[in-house]
């Protein structure tokens, strides 16, 4: 048990370290053009963690974490604007949108709302998300000093410094802040899943009632990675609207509720590498599309999650362990056989 | 009748689960004592698993009170009885199918310990019900037996002053079947013992005490031997069997 919660800690400092060489060497070679765009897939990466961490692990199928990832813009983006400066902004981002996210949860587990209700209610919440705030560009909607502008959205105001407001982080120098926090996440992710807290959730997503039976209070656990899951999501969204400049209603549209599910269904469930490079793999895919005019992107989008779902039904990742697994236990069989005896000899 | 050692754990007054017109379970009164081990016999739709089910907070009764070591727990969430110490099993295998056999049990044991304690009751429980062998494979690829004995194991590693077991034999082979009854003996040494069981056999092995259901009441509660003698539960229950 020991040896498996190292192995699974150190492929997840691998795939950190992968990343860090990426966040100090792609600067070097890379076009500035280029490295904006990532901090936008870096974004969309960590709300795909989010929903990785919540879904693959929590069991929760939240079709609208969406509305976590964007609340946290409009929140980090007004107060901003209002404060004068992104610390406190991103502090409060990811407060709000948590507490937004507790009371939603505490309804729903402590409601006992079944999974696909569930579903219905976090995409209906992210609709009305929608709905609202593009009826809101009359000069009559603003909170403090920001105007909501409607389906215009709002100019986020750039993150600074922390000692300093009044010097901006120039683009180039987002996507190392963007990195860092997709590591950083993904590092504690890694680390959550392994501890109790992680592996009674993953019991829940596998038999709530036997959880419940060995007295674990299966609603409290739900709501704490309910409420995590969407802090995450909302440090996304605070990325996102510094890699675009702007935070529009958009962002709440079924279409990025859909996608969010499926980067996850691609990657696989019960990892989190798989999900943030299926994110990624998939952003660079639309924006291929986005140049040609043969194709519609949605009909390929559709296409590519019809294939999964029938012939790769646990995604990229879970798929490629299973593969080596299968491999490690056909070729070396001396190495088996050796261990054998060293078992027989402690005999 | 003996009445044995000490306290009452388990005690119901007036307990009715109704569904609609259906009077499932009605007005059971019904006391267990310490270290007692008690089975629950009865014909299909007697009211034993739905008796079951609101003892252990599955169900919500309509009327009536369930008291645990003198504590009102009616209409308790499940977590919260077993957070009594109470452990279960019910009668469908319930147990985590995506994880190993090991981690279904350490998830047992470390709601009661912090990790170190945790791994090695772990380890203690898989060593005294013989799990060895399947110790990392996923339970959702084993065969109904072993799944029944890890989820047993799961009971046992949370060390429970009361057990509530649902068909603990259902599906077994003769030897897993003996050795339950041998595991039910051993833990009866720590805990008292609600056992609902439909086999005969078992239950002879087993058993002190036989509470007997017939639509949803107590038809008699005596000695296994003195309900076989009786004409009324024969007729019942036995009448077709023995």
């Amino acid at each position: 048990m020991n040896s498996s919660l190292l192995r699974q800690m150190r492929s997840t400092f691998f795939f950190a370290l992968l990343g860090v060489v990426f966040m100090f060497a792609a600067p070097q070679v890379l076009q500035l053009f280029t490295i904006i765009n990532l901090t936008t897939a870096i974004a969309l990466a960590v709300l795909a963690l989010s929903l990785a961490l919540i879904w693959g692990y929590g069991g929760i199928l939240c079709f609208g974490q969406v509305a976590f990832f964007g609340l946290g813009a409009y929140v980090y983006t007004i107060s901003a604007i209002n404060f004068g400066g992104s610390t406190w902004a991103v502090l409060m981002a990811v407060l709000v949108t948590s507490a937004f996210a507790a009371a939603l949860g505490y309804f729903i587990f402590y409601g006992r709302v079944s999974d696909v209700y569930l579903g219905v209610i976090t995409l209906t919440v992210t609709l009305i998300f929608f709905s609202l705030i593009r009826r809101t560009s009359g000069p009559e909607y603003k909170i403090g000093n920001a105007l909501l502008g409607g389906f215009n959205g709002v100019s986020s105001p750039p993150i600074n410094l922390p000692w300093d407001s009044g010097s901006f982080l120039f683009p180039e120098h987002v996507f190392y802040v963007a990195m860092a926090v997709l590591i950083l996440c993904y590092v504690f992710v890694g680390w959550l899943v392994n501890t109790k807290f992680g592996r009674v959730c993953v019991a829940i997503r596998e038999n709530e009632l036997r959880a419940e039976l060995l007295g674990y209070d299966t609603r409290l656990y739900k709501l704490g990675i309910f409420t995590i899951g969407a802090g995450i999501a909302a440090l996304g969204g605070v990325l996102f609207c510094n890699g675009v400049g702007r935070i529009t209603p958009d962002v709440f549209s079924l279409y990025n509720a859909a996608l969010t599910i499926i980067w996850v269904i691609v990657g696989g469930r019960g990892t989190l590498i798989g999900p943030i490079g299926a994110t990624f793999a998939l952003f660079y895919l639309t924006s291929a599309l986005g140049g040609q005019s043969l194709l519609n992107n949605n009909l390929v989008l559709g296409i590519i999650l019809i294939i999964f779902v029938l012939l790769v039904p646990k995604g990229v990742a879970p798929t490629v362990v299973d593969w080596i697994a299968s491999r490690r236990k056909k070729t070396p069989r001396r190495a088996r056989r050796r261990r054998g005896a060293r078992a027989e000899g402690m005999e | 009748m003996t009445r044995q050692r000490g306290d009452v754990v388990v005690e119901t007054r007036g307990l009715c689960m109704h569904f609609g017109g259906v009077r499932a379970v009605d007005e059971v009164d019904f006391t267990l004592f310490d270290r007692e081990l008690r089975c629950l016999i009865g014909p299909n739709g007697a009211g034993k698993s739905t008796f079951f089910k609101c003892l252990t907070g599955q169900l919500t009764p309509t009327a009536g009170d369930v008291m645990i070591r003198g504590q009102a727990m009616t209409g308790a969430e499940p977590f919260e009885i077993a957070s009594l110490g109470v452990g279960i099993k019910t009668q469908v295998p319930n147990v985590f199918d995506g994880l190993s056999a090991e981690e279904n049990i350490w998830i047992s044991a470390r709601r009661w310990h912090d990790d170190r304690r945790a791994r090695t009751l772990t380890a203690e429980t898989i060593e005294r019900l013989r799990l060895g062998d399947i110790r990392r494979t996923q339970l959702g690829r084993l065969a109904h037996g072993q799944r029944q004995w890890v989820e047993l194991g799961m009971v046992v590693a949370a060390e429970p002053w009361l057990v509530l077991l649902d068909e603990p034999a259902a599906g077994m082979t003769h030897e897993e079947t003996y050795r339950t009854a041998e595991l039910i003996e051993e833990i009866n040494k720590t805990a008292a013992l609600i056992v609902v069981e439909h086999d005969m056999q078992f239950i002879r092995m087993i058993s002190r005490q036989v509470t007997l259901f017939h639509e949803g009441g107590i038809l008699m509660e005596d000695t296994m031997d003195a309900i076989s003698a009786d004409k009324r539960a024969r007729e019942v229950y036995l009448g077709h069997r023995a």
